[in-house]
């Protein structure tokens, strides 16, 4: 038998519904592996103990019901979690531990799911390297001093290294899609509304939504089947038939229409994505899709139209944290003495950034030049896309338009680091569903991912495609496990 | 000041200044949970023991909307003959404060839930019209005390997330009696629709008053300044008396109004300024992006204006009518939903003159006395209806009547007992009549004599004669019949 850490979430379960893995067995060796992978700093908090204890509990009564029987799982540390400290890599919430569990967490447990640790991640979700996070860089797994994208760094991290067998993470602007695609992984952002964002800790509320990172589609349609459910805990939850996402799984693409914008070919793209491009249009055509031209207008607009969206709900969303109910405070001399150096100090300059680009863009006389037009210009992306599903089903580009690069080399550039969103963002803005699948890698063996995106709520569709690219690309990782040796 | 003719001018130096007032309610919505969260409303409950997770603003935590507290501003907006909006928005205003937990507020700002409506003012020179500019909805914060510990301020978040509708009125008011007018009217309204309770004591019911004075005449509007969170009619007329009299002052020394926000210090009696124009707050509202805009369709509006009640006004309107109620008196049966549902209990089985003179007369006096509110008045009204079937079917005088009420007043005592049990039946027996009054003839001769001389005046002695021999039980009618008979 093959590595208990090699097997896929799909078959974890399987074997341990055929009772040939105990939930036990399978929870200490993701444990032990993570334990052996302190280098990568993809947790922030360990629930180990507690999580064995779980699964010794399940063992004792199994039920074989359940999607995710005794699977450990850890998740980005943006999702609240009952009596598991919860940071959202924030040095502001350092000490908080919730008494609540947010909808998604909630549903992982209740298909028998155990969470065995709270992933890094940037801070406030902020960020496309993970170098933000108050506890630190993460490895990506792929090669050492590698970033793992962001802002889901320490959950695409964990996941390409094996320490956990799938797991959550949040896609506010690209921060599932991207860290996938650096890390040769599978991410999944959902149709807006399809999961429940209670309990997550907001970024950027019109645009956040959760998702699974997974090793391949069969696990990610497993993982969204899961974590996908309507709540009225979340006003913006819609009410819409969810499919039984891996059981609907099918690769036959016949006579399906992928559209390829033309304003994905942006100047000074590598040659390798636009040869992974070509590979992806090769490969629908091969298997019977057909292949449609089209064009998303308002694509330039997508980027600096998120950069005042988000960091606007942002500045707004992160006023919570003022000292004065939980996590960080510090000594001032006054209320006003207070919050300024609570915050000061408790921020990370990053988070501080955006939250005064977001004052700024709502400040009365700004207001209407920035915000106000930036929600235009939103409405004229969305229509573009309403526009290109009269002609296709799916629309397919690259998830980035680089591969992984070195931590620390665009630490001091933000827009150069704001730029790798540029494939994943409009996709947010228009509420759309869209997945990152690793396609191929480039000349220096960093994994490189197609994104293919789909109409509202028919994620079906999206993972079909994306399985039937998967069984033709047959892409494989080159692991080495350096951080361990 | 002079107020001839019900106008409030201010008069300085020959100059006649009017004042213009517009006020901003915040009127707590009447509901057993909060605008976004279930936690309970309840008034005087331990500090930070009615606060949820959503309240204390924790991470993650999102508003979901009450819709009860929905239905209450769309039956406040019909009640105001208000123009519902269909779609309304729900808006942050951000600011920072200790007992502000989510940093901004949740409120209605440019697309509120109901629009423009009016209110009918009765004032002694006839009915006035006050205009509604909105009604928006809004969360109410927490509370910060300042004086428990000496070092820190401490906050209850009870009141945090409690609904509030905020009623602006358009600046039509112009004088102290038209707001308090404007007040319990308003009031009134929204105690007939069940909206708000109106307890000013419980801060159920506060305002912002909006000031400015122009000379008479002047077609345009001054400077105003805002005195913020009135919490009474009496320290909102002290307010604006106040700052009506110092902005004249400002003017005719020859100085300009500075448009700014003020405080009203009820213990000095005097407004002092808070903050100028320009160091006003910078709000940033936007579109709160976790609630999506609010969508009423015709049916839920009709739904709702089926269950509106018979509101004052036209209740007025149908006492006059019905019960020939002049408007002085149908106005004060109307002001009050308690009182108008008394009057109409008691006015069911009895007579309606009676009913308004005793209910306007010695139950309001006996409130007042005990000052308590019509809903716990020891007389009920059946009660009462039934003291006024025995003076109006001559069983009792109108006399005895009141000294019955004296004793119905320490516990609800059926007046049928009372007057059964110390024996207070008035005597009508005009045999036992003529016995007492031959009595008091033939005691009396001298006045008798006097009287049939011409002294008309004498015949009162002999009636308080008789009655007081009576122990005040003689039919007053009879007596008279009979004396100047006797007499004649």
């Amino acid at each position: 038998m093959s590595n208990i850490i090699d097997l896929k979430l799909v078959e974890l379960v399987d074997k341990i519904k055929k009772k040939e893995l105990s939930s036990t067995e399978v929870t200490i060796a993701f444990i032990e592996r993570s334990k052996k992978s302190k280098k990568l700093n993809a947790y922030i908090s360990e629930n180990y103990e507690n999580a064995i204890k779980k699964a010794k509990i399940f063992d004792q009564k199994p039920d074989f019901k359940k999607k995710l029987p005794g699977i450990p799982i850890a998740v980005k540390d943006l999702f609240c979690t009952k009596n598991i400290r919860t940071t959202a890599g924030s040095k502001i919430l350092e000490n908080f531990v919730p008494t609540y569990e947010s909808t998604v967490t909630q549903n992982i447990l209740d298909e028998g799911g155990i969470i065995i640790g709270k992933l890094n991640c940037d801070e406030f979700a902020m960020g496309s390297s993970n170098e933000t996070s108050y506890f630190g860089n993460v490895q990506n797994p792929v090669s050492e001093n590698l970033v793992p994208g962001g802002s889901s760094g320490g959950s695409s991290s964990a996941l390409a290294a094996k320490l956990t067998p799938a797991t959550i993470g949040t896609d506010t602007g690209g921060s599932i899609r991207q860290p996938a695609s650096f890390t040769g992984t599978v991410g999944l952002k959902p149709t807006y509304g399809s999961c429940s964002r209670y309990g997550i800790v907001a970024f950027a509320s019109s645009l956040d939504q959760a998702g699974p990172m997974t090793h391949d589609v069969k696990d990610c349609s497993l993982m969204l089947e899961i974590i996908s459910n309507y709540d009225t805990k979340d006003s913006t939850s819609v009410e819409f038939k969810r499919e039984n996402y891996l059981n609907n799984l099918n690769d036959n693409i016949k006579g399906k229409k992928i559209g390829i914008p033309k304003e994905y070919r942006v100047d000074g793209m590598p040659k390798e994505i636009d040869e992974l491009w070509e590979k992806g249009i090769k490969i629908i055509r091969e298997n019977g899709g057909q292949i449609v031209e089209i064009s998303l207008p308002n694509t330039n607009y997508a980027l600096p139209t998120y950069y005042i969206v988000a960091p606007a709900e942002a500045s707004s969303n992160l006023s919570r944290y003022d000292g004065v109910k939980y996590g960080f405070r510090s000594k001032g001399e006054n209320l006003i003495d207070m919050y300024e150096k609570t915050r000061s100090e408790g921020f990370g300059d990053e988070v501080k950034r955006r939250i005064m680009i977001g004052t700024y863009v709502l400040s009365s006389g700004y207001y209407d030049a920035y915000y106000l037009k930036a929600q235009k210009v939103r409405r004229l992306i969305k229509n573009d896309f309403d526009e290109a599903y009269k002609k296709v089903d799916a629309i397919l580009t690259p998830s980035t338009p680089s591969s992984a690069f070195k931590i620390g080399e665009k630490l001091n550039d933000p827009v150069s680091m704001y730029l790798n969103d540029i494939f994943t963002v409009p996709i947010n803005l228009a509420g759309l569903p869209a997945i990152s699948i690793p396609a191929g890698h480039d000349k220096k063996g960093y994994p490189l991912g197609l994104q293919v995106i789909g109409k509202a709520f028919d994620e079906q569709s999206i993972l079909n495609i994306a399985f039937a690219l998967e069984k033709n690309i047959s892409f494989k990782n080159n692991i080495t496990d350096w951080w361990i040796k | 000041m002079s107020k001839n003719n019900g106008e409030y001018l201010i008069i300085r130096n020959d100059n006649k200044y009017e004042v213009i007032i517009g006020l901003e309610v915040h009127a707590q919505v009447l509901s057993k949970s909060k605008l976004f969260s279930t936690s309970s409303t309840k008034f005087g409950s331990e500090p930070n023991t009615q606060v949820s997770l959503v309240d204390a603003a924790f991470p993650g935590m999102l508003p979901v909307i009450n819709e009860h507290c929905i239905k209450q501003a769309v039956k406040t907006g019909i009640g105001l003959k208000a123009n519902i909006n269909k779609r309304s928005i729900f808006d942050r205003k951000n600011y920072f404060y200790a007992d502000l937990p989510q940093g901004y507020q949740i409120s209605q700002y440019k697309n509120p839930i109901v629009g423009e409506g009016s209110i009918i003012l009765d004032m002694p020179n006839g009915e006035k019209n006050i205009g509604i500019e909105r009604l928006h909805l809004e969360q109410d914060a927490g509370k910060s005390i300042h004086d428990i510990d000496p070092q820190n301020t401490l906050v209850d978040l009870n009141r945090s997330g409690v609904a509030l509708m905020e009623i602006v009125s358009k600046p039509d008011l112009r004088s102290l009696d038209e707001v308090n007018a404007y007040i319990k009217k308003l009031r009134s309204i929204m105690r007939y629709l069940g909206t708000c309770d109106g307890n000013m004591q419980e801060g159920s019911l506060r305002a912002d008053v909006n000031v400015s004075v122009r000379k008479k005449g002047d077609k345009k509007l001054g400077t105003r300044c805002e005195i913020k969170n009135v919490n009474s009619i009496k320290f909102m007329q002290m307010a604006i008396d106040f700052e009506a009299n110092r902005q004249v002052d400002v003017i005719e020394e020859g100085g300009f109004i500075d448009q700014e926000t003020r405080l009203f210090d009820t213990k000095k009696n005097e407004t002092r300024s808070m903050r100028s124009k320009e160091d006003a707050h910078d709000y940033r509202y936007f579109p709160d992006p976790d609630l999506l805009p609010l969508e009423l369709n015709d049916n839920y509006i009709d739904q709702i204006k089926k269950d509106i009640p018979e509101l004052p006004d036209e209740k007025k309107k149908r006492f006059i009518e019905k019960f020939k109620l002049s408007p002085y008196e149908a106005n004060i049966l109307v002001s009050d939903i308690e009182i108008s549902k008394y009057f109409e209990e008691v006015s069911k089985n009895s007579d309606v003159k009676l009913a308004t003179n005793w209910i306007t007369g010695e139950l309001f006096a006996l409130l007042n006395e005990k000052n308590i509110e019509i809903t716990e008045s020891p007389i009920s009204s059946k009660n009462l209806s039934e003291l006024i079937n025995l003076i109006k079917d001559g069983t009792i005088s109108g006399k005895i009547a009141k000294s019955v009420f004296e004793i119905m007043k320490d516990g609800d005592k059926d007046p049928i007992s009372i007057v059964e049990e110390k024996g207070l039946k008035q005597q009508s027996d005009p045999k036992e009549l003529e016995n007492l009054i031959n009595k008091v003839i033939t005691e009396n001769p001298k006045n008798v004599e006097a009287y049939k001389s011409g002294k008309d005046k004498l015949f009162g002695f002999f009636v308080g004669q008789v009655m007081k021999n009576s122990n005040g039980k003689a039919n007053p009618k009879l007596v008279n019949e009979i004396l100047k008979k006797k007499l004649s």
